[in-house]
């Protein structure tokens, strides 16, 4: 069995975020982009896990973006990705990057697809959806734990008021969530080995995005926090009531 | 223009997400003259009632009993409703099933997605172009929906629910789902909900703590101030890792993302990862011994000093407030 994980370059947690272009760009000049933390988390090194328990055989990893996402793939192929994707085109939007990932596991035959359950950068919580929409396959989402046996999955995730413990056959699409694995640190060998490691660049295929980015805007901070004694919290129950109107 | 919105209920009671989506809908509708569907599953007259008090003008009421299992069967559904009602604009919650669904569609009919919204959309030739946070909070972005049919997802908590007269149409809508077969097999349920207490993503007060609390059998403190505004608790990442407190209460990037309109934060420094998740909350109080915890800078409201001795006179000016408001 072969898994595909799709990845997304994004800037560090930590990045202080500025635009420029009359902010319709993200500024990446000095910025240290990663792996999306929950791409690589939670969905790529629980791929890996299942790889080194001999339940599959190979694991891909799949971006789309350009030439300048390629550190980042590397580091994935460092973890221990057997091979990379890339899909060579700007993907900002999830309909787009979705249907590049689509074609590309339908023409290779992969039985598992997993994504993290979002982005750090856009947010937007949708590309597995896509992929499994475009593929007529399941999609389970939030997946907290996953266990594969033969052609059979065994999956707890998130619901609405709880979780859920499901079974699904393979093929199906994942988004994954805290619990599926641990943080990993590649090792010098795997990073040494992810140098000669194939990382194939292919064209875009299929349709025009459907969405396009405007413009962006700071978020404001708040300007001021007001300090309150310890001992007049008669104080700030008035000021939640009468000023921040909360209470 | 023909809006369509996905609602639907949970534990007896039309999702408040959902009532969200409907008033956005028809505040749309007002802007653009044009007519709010509402799609509902198994509901009762008090719960099709609510739906019409939130701003929809017919109601597609569907019987149906495996509809809300997957989301391919919720997909199929708003589809043949958007192919019915020759909706031009879909309304999603961006909740779990909003996630799982709203994509999938956008899949399905080629539709440009948007999703979670913060804001109305405003008009621009045929586009759409619709407000929506970035980089976890820390900026927005302006999308133009640039496809024919186009489907927003609305951030739960971003405008409150306002229900006023029911002038809804119901027509029972019936849905085939013949050709598709759902392969997830649901083998076990289980809640995390507490009784008496609103779920987190929808609770509008919300009290959390952090490692300053010392130990899980601190939290008396915590619930008592939260039991006194009838609010949710909350906690932060350490807490849920070192099992004080369940997994589902963790709010922050990796946990729940919430934006109620009170975030009360206890003991918690104010990671940048913790602020990603509750930094669109519409009021913060920080309450910390550390006087440069670097969650003061995000706060609106700051006390410093020992929690053991702050929140008990909390809880109790609290409750004065209260009663004397009675």
């Amino acid at each position: 069995m072969k898994i595909l994980v799709a990845i997304s370059n994004v800037p560090d947690t930590t990045t202080k975020i500025q635009f420029t272009d009359g902010d319709t760009k993200f500024n990446s000049a000095g910025v240290t982009f990663v792996i999306n933390p929950y791409d690589e988390w939670y969905a790529l090194v629980r791929a890996l896990e299942i790889k080194e328990a001999n339940i599959a055989e190979k694991v891909t990893v799949i971006h789309v973006g350009l030439i300048d996402s390629e550190a980042t793939i590397r580091k994935g192929l460092a973890l221990g990705a057997d091979d990379a994707v890339r899909i060579n085109a700007e993907g900002p939007d999830a309909f787009f990057v979705g249907e590049q990932i689509a074609n590309y596991a339908r023409e290779n035959g992969y039985d598992l697809i997993m994504v993290g359950k979002e982005t750090i950068n856009y947010n937007g919580s949708s590309v597995g959806a896509i992929v499994a929409g475009i593929l007529d396959l399941p999609f389970i989402s939030l997946a907290t734990k996953l266990d594969i046996a033969g052609n059979k999955a065994t999956i707890e995730h998130d619901i609405d008021g709880g979780t859920q413990i499901v079974d699904c056959e393979l093929p199906f699409v994942l988004s994954a969530a805290k619990g599926m694995a641990e943080q990993r640190i590649p090792n010098m060998r795997g990073i040494m080995a992810a140098r000669t490691k194939p990382l194939t660049v292919i064209a875009a295929t299929g349709s025009a995005p459907l969405t396009s980015i405007k413009s962006f805007t700071l978020s404001a901070g708040r300007t001021t926090c007001k300090m309150i004694s310890e001992d007049n919290m008669d104080e700030l129950v008035n000021l939640l009531h009468t000023e921040a109107k909360v209470i | 223009m023909s809006i369509l919105v996905y609602t639907e209920i949970n534990k007896g009671r039309v999702k408040k997400a959902s009532l969200e989506c409907l008033n956005y809908a028809s505040k749309i509708a007002e802007l653009t003259g044009g007519t709010v569907t509402a799609l509902i599953n198994n509901a009762d007259a008090i719960q099709l009632e609510e739906i019409g008090k939130a701003g929809a003008t017919k109601i597609l009421s569907v019987k149906n009993d495996i509809l809300s299992s997957d989301g391919v069967y919720i997909c199929s559904a708003v589809e043949q409703a958007v192919k019915a009602e020759n909706a031009k604009l879909i309304i999603f919650a961006f909740d779990i099933s909003g996630k799982a669904v709203a994509p999938r569609l956008s899949a399905k009919l080629k539709a440009g997605l948007v999703a979670g919204a913060v804001d109305y959309p405003v008009v621009n030739g045929n586009n759409l172009e619709v407000k929506k946070n970035v980089f976890s909070g820390k900026a927005t972005a302006i999308y133009s929906i640039n496809s024919d049919v186009k489907i927003i997802s609305l951030l739960p908590n971003s405008f409150p629910v306002k229900l006023e007269d029911n002038k809804a149409s119901v027509v029972d809508f019936t849905v085939d789902l013949s050709a598709i077969k759902s392969r997830i097999i649901i083998k076990e349920t289980k809640s995390t909900d507490v009784a008496g207490m609103i779920p987190l993503p929808e609770a509008e007060l919300v009290v959390s703590a952090g490692r300053g609390l010392k130990g899980p059998e601190n939290w008396g403190i915590v619930e008592d101030l939260a039991k006194s505004l009838n609010a949710t608790t909350a906690c932060s990442r350490p807490v849920a890792d070192l099992h004080w407190r369940p997994h589902h209460e963790h709010v922050g990037q990796t946990g729940v993302a919430i934006r109620p309109n009170l975030y009360i934060a206890i003991g918690i420094s104010g990671a940048i990862q913790h602020l990603a998740g509750v930094n669109g909350s519409k009021t913060i109080v920080v309450i910390n011994n550390d006087k440069e915890a670097p969650f003061f800078k995000s706060a609106d409201y700051g006390i410093v000093g020992d929690a053991f001795a702050i929140l008990p006179k909390l809880t109790e000016a609290v409750k004065k407030f209260k009663a004397h408001q009675n």
